[in-house]
């Protein structure tokens, strides 16, 4: 049975667990509604779910333990004699698995296997008509692994097919037996549910570990093959493909830096007042047409900011500021990525510090009012007090936009790596070093690959110390209302 | 600052606040119609009546501080010592300087104890030296029964004291800017017996400076702390006079209904 029709008979058995439960539930009362402990709805719920979590959670397991026992006894096939030099055993089996579903089309296609088998150009050929492709020419040992993959891969199939689908009879029988006027089908539900959230909550924060946990294997990798003073100290950012290259930090942290700052003074006064009027001056007219303008700046894909960069504020930049006073003659400056990168994350900053100083209670400006302050002096020393742990949350936020983006930086400030003061030089940022490592031709195990990890580390060490930083700021500066 | 130790017992008969034919919509619905008080000097005018009945509206009118609610609209005459406060000429912030307000929800701001009574005079300029405005502070809190459970913690934030002393450090904020008239919105609503009369007796020492204006719900307490009393129905002044008046012999009926708990 394929694993899409299995999931939906699975269905079917929770629906029929459904209607039964429920209709059973109102059966063990007569109909009388009130003599249960729970809605009828909650009992034919908590049936459903007997069916669908078991088999969830077994099939789930299952599919995962597959993956290791067929390559497994697929590898037992394989003599590692017959790797080619030139090739490695995961190469080997990529091939193994590949051939594998050749063999079932071209089963499928009414080609008897047990003749084709022994004639392996003709077995070549055929699984090119199929369109099969193989890195290295099918070997006795790898058909052989390969059925044995076939064969493991049809007995877990069918395994699966029983386990799941008496599983979810079981679940059926057993919910439905569980059911009496007494049981409390409606707790029972309210613990799937608590499970349920604890699950999606589980998920994220695993996905986090793992992307910790992978880039450090990695960096842990590079670090062995390059010394790690050169790359924190070294204030020179040299890749030669080919080794001998000088992979220093200092000027990608650099750009980074300078083009975040530059971005955040643009962006944290412009959103910050903007808030400000829309949230404490504005009428609600003006409001309701300016705020979903200004958020349209969030929807603006970065690729069209940087091309924004690239042909309109670079050049003009150039031709009116940084020639003219003779700060260079480059339209790929960092002050062009700050100025658009700036541009990008204002509705960050507004659009959260609109909301948060829409939740100042009112109370407090009535009172500062009261006193006789007028609009202005009340913003200042009451309700920007008040709102500032979450507006440092907004501009937090728009920074670690700033510092994660790239492509702004690319087409804007350009890819050279270079430590300097002047904002009308090109730099780069570490984002667009790790794209450009990447990407390409390249050995997976050298050096310059492998700096990649180690940037997005870095990277990431960065913006999870401006997060500690920043808590620190907004416990110790909170101003606690009601 | 004024000397704190005034006679008690001032009785005058000037008129401070004098309000004609007051009119106030919010929208289209008029939430106020006709409303003729005059509110004497040095004296404390409760204001009651059902809830609804338009008596904070009224209240909120003498400072202008409808002016912050977008659909409100006031016509009629309101004179501050003879001068019309809704005058053009009249810059209501300044207005609320010398009106101060006190509000139902004690709503100290997110500072210090400090720095909550030295915001009226530090964006009035009211002081030239720090040491005039720790006197300005130290008094104020003192006037409002404060000073004593404060002092050693006067750099804490006001959001931590209790609500009886939340709403003593509004009133003393609010006397710091040292204004004519003090309007007091249900000023109890929030507390317990005990600083209830804690806030009363504060009332009744604040007359001997300015005049009181305060709304409440509570007869006994416009008993307790009011000379005059003016009781509204349906954003109606029905009868407005001295407290013993009408509270004993009121003239219309519906007063009498209301105090004797038949309507409300």
């Amino acid at each position: 049975m394929s694993l899409g029709l299995l999931f939906l008979t699975v269905l079917a058995l929770a629906a029929l667990g459904y209607a039964v439960g429920r209709r059973k539930a109102m059966g063990t009362v007569g109909g009388d509604m009130r003599k249960l402990h729970s809605l009828p709805t909650f009992y034919g719920w908590i049936t459903a779910l007997g069916v669908v979590v078991p088999v969830l959670v077994v099939s789930l397991v299952w599919l995962f333990l597959e993956g290791f026992v067929i390559h497994n006894s697929a590898l037992s096939q394989i003599d590692p004699a017959d790797v080619p030099a030139d090739s490695s055993i995961n190469l080997m089996m990529a091939d193994v698995t590949r051939l594998s579903q050749g063999l079932s089309v071209l089963e499928s296609n009414g080609l008897d296997l047990a003749v084709i088998k022994q004639d392996l150009d003709a077995l070549k050929i055929a699984l090119g008509e199929a369109g099969v492709a193989m890195g290295n020419d099918p070997t006795p040992n790898m058909i052989a692994a390969a059925e044995a993959v076939r064969t493991t891969a049809s007995y877990s199939r069918l395994g699966l097919t029983l386990a799941t689908l008496g599983l979810a009879l079981a679940g059926l029988a057993w919910g439905l037996r569980r059911i009496s006027p007494d049981f409390r089908a409606r707790n029972a539900t309210e613990r799937v549910s608590i499970g349920l959230l604890i699950v999606a909550s589980l998920i994220a924060v695993l996905t986090t570990v793992g992307i910790v946990v992978s880039l450090m294997a990695e960096t842990v990798h590079f670090f062995r093959v390059y010394p790690a003073s050169t790359f924190f100290f070294s204030t020179t950012w040299d890749p030669k493909f080919g080794g001998g290259s000088t992979l220093g930090i200092m000027p990608l942290v650099w750009g980074t830096l300078y083009v975040s700052v530059i971005s955040l003074i643009v962006a944290v006064p412009i959103g910050l007042f903007s808030a400000i009027y829309l949230a404490e001056y504005a009428s609600r007219r003006v409001r309701s047409v300016v705020k979903p303008l200004i958020e349209v700046l969030a929807g603006i894909p970065t690729i069209v900011y940087g091309l924004f960069a690239l042909i309109t504020v670079g050049p003009i930049l150039r031709d009116w500021i940084a020639m003219p006073m003779g700060f260079g003659n480059s339209s790929s400056t960092v002050m062009t990525a700050g100025l658009v990168m700036g541009i990008m994350i204002i509705p960050f900053v507004s659009s959260l510090s609109d909301d948060i100083i829409n939740a100042v209670p009112q109370s407090l400006r009535d009172g500062s009012l009261g006193l006789g302050a007028t609009p202005s002096e009340t913003i200042r020393q009451v309700v920007i007090p008040a709102a500032l742990p979450g507006i440092v949350g907004a501009v937090l936020l728009a920074a670690s936009r700033a510092i994660g983006e790239t492509m702004i930086v690319v087409l804007g400030a350009g890819a050279a790596a270079k430590l300097s003061l002047n904002p009308f030089e090109a730099m780069t940022t570490v984002t667009v070093k790790i794209v450009s490592q990447l990407t390409g031709d390249t050995e997976f195990s050298s050096p310059e690959t492998l700096v990649a990890f180690a940037l997005g580390l870095t990277l990431f060490t960065f913006t999870l110390a401006l997060n500690v930083v920043a808590l620190v700021i907004v416990r110790k500066y909170r101003e606690q209302y009601e | 600052m004024k000397d704190l130790r005034l006679e008690r017992d001032v009785q005058t008969e000037t008129n401070k606040i004098e309000a004609r034919k007051v009119q106030v919509y919010y929208g289209t619905n008029h939430a106020l119609k006709d409303v003729d008080v005059d509110i004497l000097d040095k004296t404390v005018t409760a204001f009651i009546g059902p809830s609804g009945c338009g008596k904070s509206t009224f209240l909120r009118c003498l400072n202008r501080m409808n002016d912050t609610v977008a659909s409100a609209r006031v016509e009629g005459m309101i004179t501050l010592e003879g001068e019309n406060i809704y005058d053009q000429r009249v810059d209501p912030v300044q207005l609320r300087a010398k009106i101060g307000m006190v509000f139902q929800k004690p709503n100290p701001f997110p500072k210090s104890i400090y720095d909550n009574v030295a915001y009226g005079p530090k964006i009035h300029g009211l002081t030239r030296t720090k040491a005039e405005l720790d006197e300005v502070v130290e008094a104020c809190l003192r006037k409002a029964a404060l000073w004593n459970e404060v002092k050693d913690r006067l750099q804490s934030p006001g959001t931590g004291l209790s609500g009886g002393q939340q709403q003593r450090l509004c009133i003393a904020r609010a006397i710091a800017t040292s204004p004519e008239v003090l309007l007091m919105d249900e000023p109890c609503s929030a507390l317990d017996p005990i600083a209830t009369a804690q806030v009363e007796e504060l009332i009744d020492d604040l007359r001997s400076q300015f005049s009181v204006v305060i709304v409440t719900h509570s007869m006994q307490q416009a008993a307790r702390v009011s000379q005059r009393t003016a009781f509204f129905h349906l954003g109606y002044l029905v009868e407005y006079g001295e407290t013993g008046t009408i509270f004993t012999n009121p003239k219309d009926p519906r007063t009498e209904s209301y105090i004797t708990g038949r309507i409300g």
